[in-house]
């Protein structure tokens, strides 16, 4: 599932987890009729409308492979959020069925796969924002474990390292003025410990941040951990 | 179109609140943090367990609600029920009259705010004197506590000194403990001088009917010693099964609230005063209060009603941060108050708070520190979803119509065309973004480029290179 704002902006993070699946020797299929995971209509209130999304959805990804998102908010929103919509609805049970076979990609890659470290080498000093929707899932341990295994990274510690960054879908837009202050501490704190890198699982809250911070004239360096998985090596290691 | 009304309370916000709120909260946040799992790393399994119990407690709430009646009337006390905030007031006011009081101390107790009772009171002609330092310097004031715990939050201690200086409580100094010193004075005549003394509860065993109350300046004990009468207003929600479920709940509540291991205070109160004891009210009185809890059971949001009013969730929350507690423009902030305020207006005045589940990124940091383990962000959730249906006005204000976007969203064609049509006009195609309007989100942040459908294209060729490779 390449999400919706791969699809629209951030082309290469879903390329990314394109190219490190197939170089772990997996087939990749990219059903062409997928469009999103429902969240927007979900997290503003409109219900009805995102059920009938996340039915279409469930209706494009169908049979039994697992499904791999580039992104800890979509991935939440299918083994959450899609299943609180549905929680009076009789095709429950087939929702249930598209959560439980939904990973965000880097909690696949280490405890689906089961890859404790990464090849490759990046010298760089990065610091991991871990994005709100995936609290509670195996995702901030992954990216930190992967990224953080790379030969010459260093990951920097910032402060507060559990607020928001401010981004929450249509909160960026209705409540301006606090989404963009909580951004502002955010980049702040990072800032602060001047990284190479500012990494995440979630484009939403990177375009956010880094939306801020060209406005304030000077753009952080933002990467997807998928990004920087691939761009670190070429050559894949053996899966156990 | 305006936006949220809490957005905009932030954005007028004073300075100096801002930064009070912001660095009470955040300090707050820091010590929970180190003091609970200091002391219990296992602190989210008994967070987990509180919440069942409290639940269970809940579910049960009609037998737990009787048995609890029937120890406190074995013990002594009176027991008395109010439907609403008018009925609870009336009954106070009755007691005290019957009784020929005038003079009244108060320590904290949230469910009196929600009835306004001081008001109440005040205009019925008695005196009354709110004795938590926090809450007699709002009283002072004319102003309302910004948060359940720290109700002056929003104050630095100049202000408070000016207060002081104001109400003739000695010449401007902003010395706290000069400043505490001169509110003990002040209140230890009233202490000596009331008749009746009104408290809260934070439990109430129905084992034993023990209610159970947690200072951390003894005002409340303070408040009982000299009086001959003890009205307690307990919401019906305060109720757990046995003595044994406090242990767990005082463990969590004094770490989550103010990062103690114990509230300076802890009383347990199971009666009037007992003939061989030297001190004490002749009198007890509970009123357990409703006010809007039934219709919150009744909903599918009663998981609300658990809350032991610790407010993590208030100092985690980047949006209390932010907007300080009034903006919430009820007795409860934070996203415990954008739960429970729309649900105890009741479903005659929810449209008017509908508001308040909006303001909130649904980042989940208040459902991982709450104590009782709400899940507040799937409240939030559910409660956007109803303001929805009912076309709460106020749910509104700003918010981006999501219609298109969802008609796009189901039909992949149209989907398609659009990432592709608006890739080849180098546009961004509105009716596809599902955060627009685009000003909106310009106003304080750049948009990376578009480029729609280019790993679509990719994709494609990826596929055909690998079926026919040459
Ligand atoms: S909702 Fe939970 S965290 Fe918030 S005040 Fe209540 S008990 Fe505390």
């Amino acid at each position: 599932m390449m999400t919706c704002l791969c699809d629209a902006f951030f082309d290469d993070v879903a390329r990314a987890t394109h190219e490190v699946l197939e170089s772990l020797g997996i087939e990749v299929i990219v059903p062409e009729s997928q469009t999103c995971c429902g969240q927007p209509a979900f997290n503003g209130g409109d219900w009805a409308s995102a059920r009938q999304v996340i039915r279409h959805t469930l209706n494009v990804f169908q049979g039994d492979c697992p499904i791999i998102v580039p992104s800890g908010s979509c991935a939440a929103m299918s083994f959450h959020g899609a299943l609180l919509a549905h929680e009076k609805e009789t095709d429950l049970p087939q929702v249930q069925a598209f959560g439980a076979r939904t990973w965000e990609i880097c909690d696949f890659l280490r405890n689906g796969l089961g890859i404790e470290s990464w090849e490759g080498r990046l010298d760089a000093r990065v610091a991991i924002h871990s994005s709100c929707h995936s609290r509670g899932t195996g995702t901030p341990e992954a990216i930190r474990t992967l990224v953080g295994s790379i030969a010459g990274v260093t990951l920097l510690d910032f402060t507060q390292p559990e607020q928001c960054c401010g981004f929450g879908g249509t909160f960026s837009v209705t409540f301006p003025h606090i989404s963009g202050s909580m951004g502002r501490l955010k980049i702040d704190s990072v800032r602060a410990t001047h990284p190479d890198l500012l990494v995440s699982g979630d484009m939403s809250c990177l375009m956010h941040l880094n939306g801020l911070a060209e406005k304030q004239g000077s753009p952080l360096p933002v990467k997807h951990a998928i990004q920087v998985l691939r761009d670190a090596r070429v050559t894949p290691v053996t899966v156990q | 179109m305006s936006h949220q009304q809490i957005d905009q309370f932030a954005h007028r916000l004073d300075k100096g609140v801002r930064d009070s709120v912001l660095g009470g909260s955040a300090a707050g946040t820091e010590k929970r943090r180190q003091v609970l799992f200091g002391d219990l790393p296992n602190a989210d399994s008994l967070r987990a367990l509180a919440g069942r119990i409290k639940q269970h407690t809940l579910e049960h709430l009609d037998r737990y609600l009787e048995a609890a009646e029937e120890r406190l009337i074995d013990n002594g006390a009176k027991v008395h029920f109010a439907w609403d905030a008018a009925s609870a007031c009336q009954q106070v006011e009755t007691l005290l009259r019957e009784r020929g009081v005038r003079q009244v101390t108060k320590s904290k107790t949230m469910v009196s705010e929600e009835i306004e009772l001081n008001r109440h009171l005040a205009e019925k002609g008695f005196d009354l004197v709110e004795t938590d330092l926090g809450e007699f310097i709002v009283q002072l004031d004319g102003d309302h506590p910004s948060h359940v715990v720290k109700p002056i939050i929003h104050k630095n201690r100049s202000q408070i000194a000016k207060t002081f200086e104001r109400c003739g409580l000695g010449d401007y100094n902003d010395d706290p403990e000069t400043i505490t010193r001169r509110a003990r004075e002040y209140m230890r005549r009233k202490y000596l001088s009331a008749e009746a003394s009104i408290t809260g509860a934070n439990f109430v065993s129905a084992e034993s009917g023990r209610l159970c109350i947690v200072t951390n300046e003894g005002n409340s004990r303070f408040g009982l010693a000299g009086a001959r009468v003890h009205i307690a207003l307990v919401g019906i929600e305060k109720l757990v099964p046995d003595d044994r479920s406090l242990s767990l709940m005082l463990n969590l509540l004094g770490r989550s609230a103010t990062g103690q291991n114990l509230t300076v205070y802890t009383e347990f109160i199971r009666g009037p005063r007992q003939p061989e004891a030297i001190s004490g009210p002749e009198e007890m009185h509970v009123i357990f209060v409703n006010a809007g809890r039934t219709e919150t059971l009744a909903s599918d949001c009663r998981e609300i009603l658990r809350c032991i009013r610790c407010g993590a969730c208030m100092n985690v929350c980047p949006v209390y941060r932010q907007s300080s507690g009034h903006a919430y423009r009820s007795v409860y902030p934070g996203p415990l108050g954008a739960v429970l305020s729309p649900l105890l207006a009741g479903s005659a005045r929810f449209a008017e708070f509908a508001d308040l589940p909006k303001a909130s990124s649904l980042c989940g940091a208040c459902n991982e520190v709450c104590p009782v383990d709400i899940p507040i962000p799937d409240l939030l959730l559910r409660l956007r979803d109803r303001a929805h249906r009912e076309h709460a006005p106020a749910a509104f204000d700003d918010a981006p119509n999501l219609k298109p976007w969802a008609m796009l969203a189901k039909s992949p064609a149209a989907w398609r065309m659009s990432l592709r049509a608006a890739n080849m006009l180098n546009i961004v195609p509105l009716g596809f973004l599902p955060f627009g309007p685009l000003g909106r989100w310009t106003s304080q942040r750049t948009l990376p480029s578009w480029r729609g459908g280019r790993y679509r294209q990719w994709a494609a060729e990826r596929k055909k290179q690998k079926n026919n490779p040459s």
